[in-house]
């Protein structure tokens, strides 16, 4: 099977500083992939790189076969490579009704049309609602963003992307500062999305990670250690001492 | 398959026209008839509104900040008085050159302002609006330099009706113009084209990541302001039969924006409701004293940025909240 | 030659006035527009002492620096200081009602016209050399402004004041952690741009003149100079203003049909092509 998501040899330097390093990555359509590695192994810089966000010094990206690594964020989110954000980037002073509609109509190519109010658009709010209804979201579709608690923003977060109908969704610490009861509750409801859906994920929580991933690449110094099933990367002595090692530091 | 719980009418009906609105646009008529002797005033403010409402799509929707709007005021306030002096004195032929020659300046710097910080932007914009003012400064035999325009022959209006003494023709005129231009701006800003500048403004960094080209929707934005900006400058060309220097004059782009901030940037209604008081208000202060009025005016601006940045629109969403809460 | 001459005067006045612009914004990033304003109160502190009270030039010309530094340190603990987080163009707005206060108040108690001034009879006059003749106001000028470019540049590189500055300006808050109390550093840096705009204005009156118009005049000048010399960049703003000085003086006399038109187009290719300025940013530089 063509990988649906490639790399070859990724790498960014920052002056003499390798954010990323020779990365070659291959992801199989469908995955649950899983990046971990210490703070600074480069895991949101390889995220960066993958969608477009950072240019790479050197190493090409391929999505489905197609050569990515010169197009720009938006063209390879239209050709279905969608990202979340470790810090939320919400539209604040939108509902989150029309932040979702808003990104429904960026992917029916409604973006251009000046001419019918959005309130005409009733395919792209139609499928805006039931997107929020799946996200259990609808008991504040008509809030503003801003006014919301930090764990229904994250879900906005995840919103924003899955209105864009991804086919690689890349998953940048989806948990990161909420509360461990809704992080259990954002977690299955990304587990129960369809397996036409490839997810990359980075994440801090190993026990999530164990249980969501079904491959595991490791990140260290912006390199690639090693990758392989969770059962394989648990024993794995090295993996280990990374993060035996971290917690020593810190 | 919808889902039956959600009500989405608020969203639906987002666009649809309310009665204040009604209400406002009745207010040109009323005017009419109750302050004959102040048409030239009132087609003034319907034009510095038309100018406002530029700035607005490209500051309060789009984001973009400006320090040289007047720059396309100036550029289609010349295009029309040019054209009207070498014989293409139709009024709406006019407002047509003008509009095309301010948005291709508009497109063509639109590419200075999209990289860079705000305060870039300001820098860019402020110096590409000098330089604009300095070439027409110097160059006398085309635009009349410090002397200003003259010999600017405008047609009648659609062929019918001639602009009067009484300034009734230029007023009708120019209030019909700005009410097209409002609901065409009006359709725009609650269109999903609209829906996305405002995303720009709001998280410029999310809108790639939705699959937006950010980049060609400023040009756009930017574009279309300018082109604004350039119908608004035509016609105080048509209306006065005259163009001067200062169209292009710093200070008109630093009012505006203060006439914008007044009012309450993004949203329409605050652009206008701010031309009209602003103007308002100076008709009657400068009166009694010019110096007196700039001072309270600068006074006016530093206590708005501190203290009600949302401006006379906010306010009134204030009020209009505590009135539904109490009720 | 007597126009480099001139133009390096000029620019020195453009240096004196603008080099506070340029370490505002590198230090808080705060646009502040009316800047200028600060050298106009010295110009007219400077004519009023001289005409109305006679003190003499030497005594004035300081006297209007600490007024326009004092009014510096006034109007930043009780208004700047609360927008230091605001964006640009809340802060662009609020100078921007600042400059018209500060023009209707000069226009109110000193009405439109130019400000006369008369110098001392030791700066009149000019020194006749061959082919050359240098205006001895101008001297003193450039002189002033180079032995106060060393000064500054000394302070910022050998004071505690100075390091304390340039640790600031690279990062504010790493300078907090260090226990620098930034917010006074902010405090004396802006009287201290205050007062040398104050100083500028005073000196500037012969040369660049007087009206209550003065601060919207010559903003483009100073922004030029903060766009080019880099912003927080002290030897970047001197090496800024004196070429725009020599450019503005020397176009004026031998291109007048173009006017300021270029050095307006050579500050917008700047911020496109070099954002950072001609000569980077940072104080210590």
């Amino acid at each position: 099977m063509t990988p649906v998501l490639q790399t070859r040899n990724l790498s960014k330097r920052f002056g003499g500083f390798f954010a990323s390093k020779d990365v070659s990555l291959s992801i199989e359509p469908g995955a649950r992939h899983a990046l971990i590695g210490p703070n600074g192994a480069g895991k949101t810089t390889l995220i960066n790189l993958l969608t477009g966000f950072l240019e790479p010094s050197a190493g090409e990206v391929f999505l489905k076969g197609e050569d990515v690594t010169r197009l720009a964020q938006h063209q390879r989110v239209k050709r279905g490579l969608v990202r979340t954000f470790q810090i939320n980037r919400l539209f604040a002073e939108m509902t989150v009704l029309e932040s979702v509609t808003l990104s429904v109509c960026e992917r029916l190519g409604l973006g251009w049309s000046w001419w019918r109010p959005v309130g005409d658009h009733t395919a792209a709010i139609d499928e805006a609602a039931e997107l929020l209804a799946t996200l259990r979201l609808l008991d504040v579709a008509h809030e503003q963003t801003r006014s919301l608690a930090y764990g229904r923003q994250r879900m906005i977060e995840i919103a924003l992307a899955l209105a864009a109908r991804p086919q690689v969704l890349l998953l940048d610490e989806p948990a990161a500062g909420v509360p461990t009861d809704e992080s259990r509750e954002l977690f299955e409801t990304i587990a129960q999305l369809p397996r036409d859906v490839t997810i990359v994920l980075i994440e801090h929580d190993m026990d999530l990670v164990f249980r969501f991933a079904e491959r595991i690449s490791v990140l260290v110094g912006g390199a690639l250690l090693t990758e392989d099933v969770p059962e394989v990367i648990a024993k794995d002595r090295r993996v280990r001492e990374v993060y035996l090692g971290e917690a020593l530091d810190g | 398959m919808t889902p039956a719980k959600l009500d989405l009418s608020p969203l639906r009906r987002a666009a649809a026209w309310r009665p204040a609105e009604y209400a406002f646009w009745l207010l040109p008529v009323a005017a009419f008839f109750l302050f004959p002797k102040s048409l030239a005033l009132l087609s003034q403010i319907a034009i510095t509104a038309l100018f406002c409402l530029s700035l607005d799509l490209i500051l309060g929707y789009a984001g973009i900040v400006s320090l040289g709007h007047a720059a396309f005021f100036g550029l289609g306030a010349y295009a029309a008085g040019l054209m009207a002096k070498y014989g293409w004195g139709d009024p709406l032929l006019g407002l047509a050159g003008a509009a095309v020659m301010a948005a291709a300046a508009g497109f063509l710097t639109s590419f200075l302002v999209l990289r860079g910080t705000d305060l870039t932007r300001l820098m860019v914009t402020l110096g590409v609006s000098m330089m604009l003012y300095e070439a027409a400064n110097k160059l006398t035999d085309f635009t009349g330099g410090v002397d200003g325009l003259q010999g600017v022959d405008i047609q009648p209006v659609l062929g019918m009706f001639s602009f009067d003494l009484y300034g009734k023709t230029a007023y009708w005129y120019s209030v019909a113009i700005l009410f097209v231009m409002f609901w065409l701006a009006r359709r725009l800003v609650h269109s999903p084209f609209g829906l996305s500048l405002r995303g720009i403004r709001q998280n410029v960094g999310r809108m790639p990541a939705i699959g937006a080209p950010v980049n060609a929707r400023l040009v756009a934005a930017y574009t279309i302001g300018a082109a604004y900006a350039g119908i608004a400058g035509a016609l105080l060309t048509q209306t006065t039969q005259f163009v001067s220097l200062d169209v292009m004059a710093f200070s008109r782009s630093a009012e505006l924006l203060l006439i914008l901030v007044l009012g309450g940037t993004g949203s329409l209604y605050g652009a206008l409701i701010g031309t009209m008081v602003f103007m308002a208000a100076h008709h009657f202060l400068s009166d009694i004293n010019p110096q007196y009025w700039q001072f309270w005016l600068g006074a006016a601006l530093v206590l708005i940025v501190l203290f009600a940045r949302d401006g006379i629109m906010g306010l009134l969403r204030k009020l209009s909240t505590r009135a539904r809460t109490s009720s | 030659m007597t126009i480099i001459f001139d133009g390096l005067a000029a620019g020195m006045l453009l240096f004196l006035i603008s080099v506070g612009l340029s370490v505002t914004l590198g230090l808080m990033n705060f646009v502040n527009l009316a800047h200028g304003a600060f050298a106009m109160l010295g110009g007219y502190t400077c004519a009023l002492l001289l005409s109305r009270l006679g003190v003499p030039f030497l005594l004035a010309v300081p006297a209007a620096a600490a007024t326009a530094a004092l009014a510096g340190v006034i109007l930043e603990r009780t208004l700047y200081r609360r927008l230091y987080a605001a964006t640009h163009l809340d802060q662009v707005l609020f100078s921007i009602g600042l400059i018209f206060m500060a023009i209707s108040t000069a226009h109110y108690f000193f009405g439109a016209t130019q400000q006369p001034i008369v110098l001392p009879e030791f700066l009149k006059g000019q020194i006749n050399l061959p082919g050359l003749d240098v205006g001895i106001y101008r001297l003193f000028l450039i002189g002033v402004g180079l032995v106060l470019a060393a000064g500054l540049q000394w302070m910022v590189s050998h004071t505690n004041f100075g390091a304390q500055l340039r640790a600031a300006v690279d990062n504010p808050r790493a300078a907090r952690g260090l226990g620098i109390n930034v917010d006074r550093v902010f405090t004396l840096t802006f009287a201290l741009g205050s007062g040398l705009a104050g100083l500028g204005g005073a000196l500037g009156i012969e040369m660049l003149g007087l009206d209550p118009g003065f601060p919207v005049k010559y903003i483009v000048y100073f922004l030029i100079v903060v766009a080019v010399g880099g912003s927080g960049n002290i030897k970047g703003s001197l090496l800024a203003a004196l070429m725009l000085g020599v450019f503005d003086v020397a176009g004026k006399y031998y291109l007048p049909q173009v006017g300021a038109f270029v050095i307006y187009a050579v500050m917008v290719v700047m911020l496109i092509v070099r954002p950072q300025g001609l000569f980077g940013r940072s104080a210590a530089k």
